[in-house]
């Protein structure tokens, strides 16, 4: 899987060029809808390869922490370094061509397309042919880039499906190829296995392990099995703020954390 | 949502190892013969006055369904693109008023007037893109109207409310391009090359990305798509139409004045590509073929009723409604019902969905 995804990538390159620069870097990064403040002074640190898990409540603020580092709003304050370069400013297509993935919780595919031209859009959109006025031909490299991502991602018998006919654990599977388009260097998956049944869930594992161990990413998880099994730091946030930061163990164990999980008193 | 027809947008290479040639429908070679030997059949004012006038509009009319219909952006200001387009032409090339015209050669005139042109819209998309829905009619509107007013007013280039006469196409290959069955095949040549290239991008990475701009301008904004640009771009695209529109519809006449350009003509446009429809590029060319029939016969009509010739406009805007009150999609749309409910069984009232 390591070939496919590498192939005429320029991975190596970029991690040279930028030394040991954390992957994303926040520091005191708050967002604020009008007086409602959905962020408060969020510092967090994670490395080029790591793999970390997002937890929390609903209203923790995750997926608004996703928004301001990917770049669907901007945030309020602080700053978002992304492989050593300042992003804050970035517009969300700056931040995805410098190698920046994400997810969406709600799939927001083109439903009346096939699966293999969602993510042949999703190769266009990182690669110099996006305004291109031909039509790729039988031979097309980002086509065939394509094909490698929906075996990627398990959806070779649907690939000519149209999306609107997949279940909705192979459109959360879409989500992910899609984000693997071109040569991510780090990614956030909004909850990828919310809604899925068991048996979609360790396959959606098994893709998420199997994903090239220089590729880090932030992975928000309701589920702590799924969390704890494919992350190797986690991040407990509550009401808008970073809670708590530790290993799976650590957080497992974490007496507060067991309070704030079992004690109900969050949702 | 689901606006993409995934049987003629998916990307992948056909499977059935057919020859392209070999994949064009067979209503399209009815179509092209009859369009190729309609000069043999029709009389001059047919081939130079409607068939002419219908592909020039129509070709016009074809931007702004690639805008609207691909792009989901509704222009008023195609029409005085077209007008930049003819000015240009008449104003760098030849021209009655030879104080004003440059009279360069063609082969200068009209790559600056196409180049203009495009400058013009894509400046007008610049501007546009920053707005949504009505708001882009709003502005768009505003140029066109403001486009009117400076062309009749200004005489030191655009020779104020006269304009330009004279205005002839080159006498290329020795053949005079305004004789009825030449300007036919020229005006025929530019609508079905603005037709296929239209259809052509529609499924090539621009036009699909214009059409995922349309439908979700966050997801492409998230997989890496300026939306910004990529909307200018389809303006950009949308001008080099109208610009080969509006100089062809300056031969025709054989002049270009600010009323050309005006705001009734600009409206005229939206109407007809409302009228076919937005969703196919074949729409702009029935609606401009309905829209030049209603405005060159609407006045016979009317007094073999024994009416008034004047209450043309009254007929016109009732054929507008009603098709518009019919099918909201256009003619297309039209047709498109009436094919589904062929196939439909009589009894269940099912399978209509079925291809």
């Amino acid at each position: 899987m390591n070939a496919v995804l590498d192939a005429g990538s320029t991975i190596s390159e970029r991690l040279g060029a930028t030394g040991t620069a954390n992957a994303l870097e926040l520091k005191g990064v708050s967002k604020y809808f009008g007086a409602l403040a959905a962020l408060i002074d969020i510092d967090i640190t994670v490395r080029p390869s790591e793999r970390r898990a997002v937890l929390g409540s609903n209203g923790a603020g995750k997926t608004t922490l996703f928004n301001c580092v990917a770049g669907d709003f901007p945030a309020t304050t602080g700053s978002i370094r992304f492989f050593g370069e300042d992003i804050t400013r970035f517009p969300p297509h700056e931040r995805i061509r410098r190698g920046l993935r994400r997810t969406y919780q709600i799939s927001l595919l083109f439903t009346g397309l096939t699966v293999l031209d969602n993510i042949f859009l999703a190769c266009i959109g990182v690669s110099r042919s996006r305004f291109s006025f031909l039509q790729p031909g039988r031979d097309d490299a980002l086509m065939a880039s394509a094909e490698n991502l929906v075996r990627v991602v398990h959806l070779e018998d649907a690939k000519d499906e149209q999306v609107a006919t997949l279940s909705y654990g192979q459109q959360r599977q879409l989500e992910i190829a899609m984000a693997l388009a071109g040569a991510p260097r780090f990614i956030l998956f909004d909850e990828p296995a919310a809604g899925l049944s068991p048996a979609e869930r360790s396959e959606l594992i098994e893709i998420l392990v199997g994903l090239p161990t220089h590729m880090g990413f932030i992975i928000i998880e309701h589920d702590m099995d799924v969390a704890l099994r494919v992350a190797e730091s986690v991040t407990m946030m509550h009401n808008g703020r970073i809670f708590k930061e530790g290993s799976p163990a650590e957080i497992e164990d974490d007496p507060e954390v067991q309070a704030l999980y079992l004690g109900g008193e969050v949702g | 949502m689901s606006i993409f027809d995934p049987a003629e947008t998916s990307l992948a290479a056909p499977s059935d190892g057919r020859s392209w040639l070999e994949r064009v429908p067979v209503a399209y070679w009815v179509v092209g013969l009859i369009l190729l030997i309609m000069p043999a059949i029709a009389g001059d004012f047919m081939l130079f006055q409607i068939f002419g006038w219908t592909f020039i509009l129509g070709l016009i009319a074809l931007g702004l369904m690639f805008l609207g219909g691909y792009g989901g952006m509704v222009s008023l200001a195609q029409m005085s693109i077209a007008g930049v387009g003819g000015y240009m032409v008449a104003i760098f090339g030849v021209s009655a008023i030879d104080t004003i015209s440059l009279g360069w050669p063609w082969y200068v005139a009209i790559p600056i007037a196409l180049i203009i042109a495009m400058l013009f819209g894509t400046l007008t998309g610049w501007l546009a893109v920053r707005t949504e829905g009505i708001y882009t009619i709003m502005i768009t509107l505003a140029i066109a109207a403001a486009f009117f007013y400076f062309a009749r007013q200004n005489y030191v280039m655009f020779n104020g409310f006269s304009g330009f006469n004279g205005v002839l196409p080159p006498m290329l290959f020795g053949v005079d391009w305004r004789g009825a069955a030449a300007f036919y095949y020229l005006t025929l040549f530019w609508a079905a090359l603005g037709y296929l290239v239209v259809l052509y991008i529609s499924r090539a990475p621009f036009g699909l990305a214009l059409q995922g701009v349309r439908d979700n301008p966050r997801r492409m904004s998230a997989l890496g798509y300026n939306v910004t640009a990529h909307r200018v771009a389809a303006y950009t695209f949308a001008s080099l139409l109208a610009a080969i529109g509006g100089i062809l519809l300056t031969w025709q006449s054989a002049q270009i004045s600010p009323g050309t350009a005006g705001i009734g003509p600009a409206i005229d446009i939206l109407v007809i590509a409302v009228i076919g429809g937005m969703r196919h590029p074949v729409g702009p060319f029935i609606g401009a073929f309905i829209y030049v029939i209603l405005k060159t016969y609407a006045i016979d009509a009317l007094v073999t009723l024994g009416l008034s010739g004047e209450r043309f406009q009254l007929l016109i805007g009732i054929a507008f409604l009603s098709i518009v009150f019919w099918s909201p999609d256009g003619i297309i749309g039209l047709w498109d019902r009436l094919r589904e409910d062929r196939k439909r069984d009589p009894l269940t009232g099912r399978g209509g969905e079925e291809p």
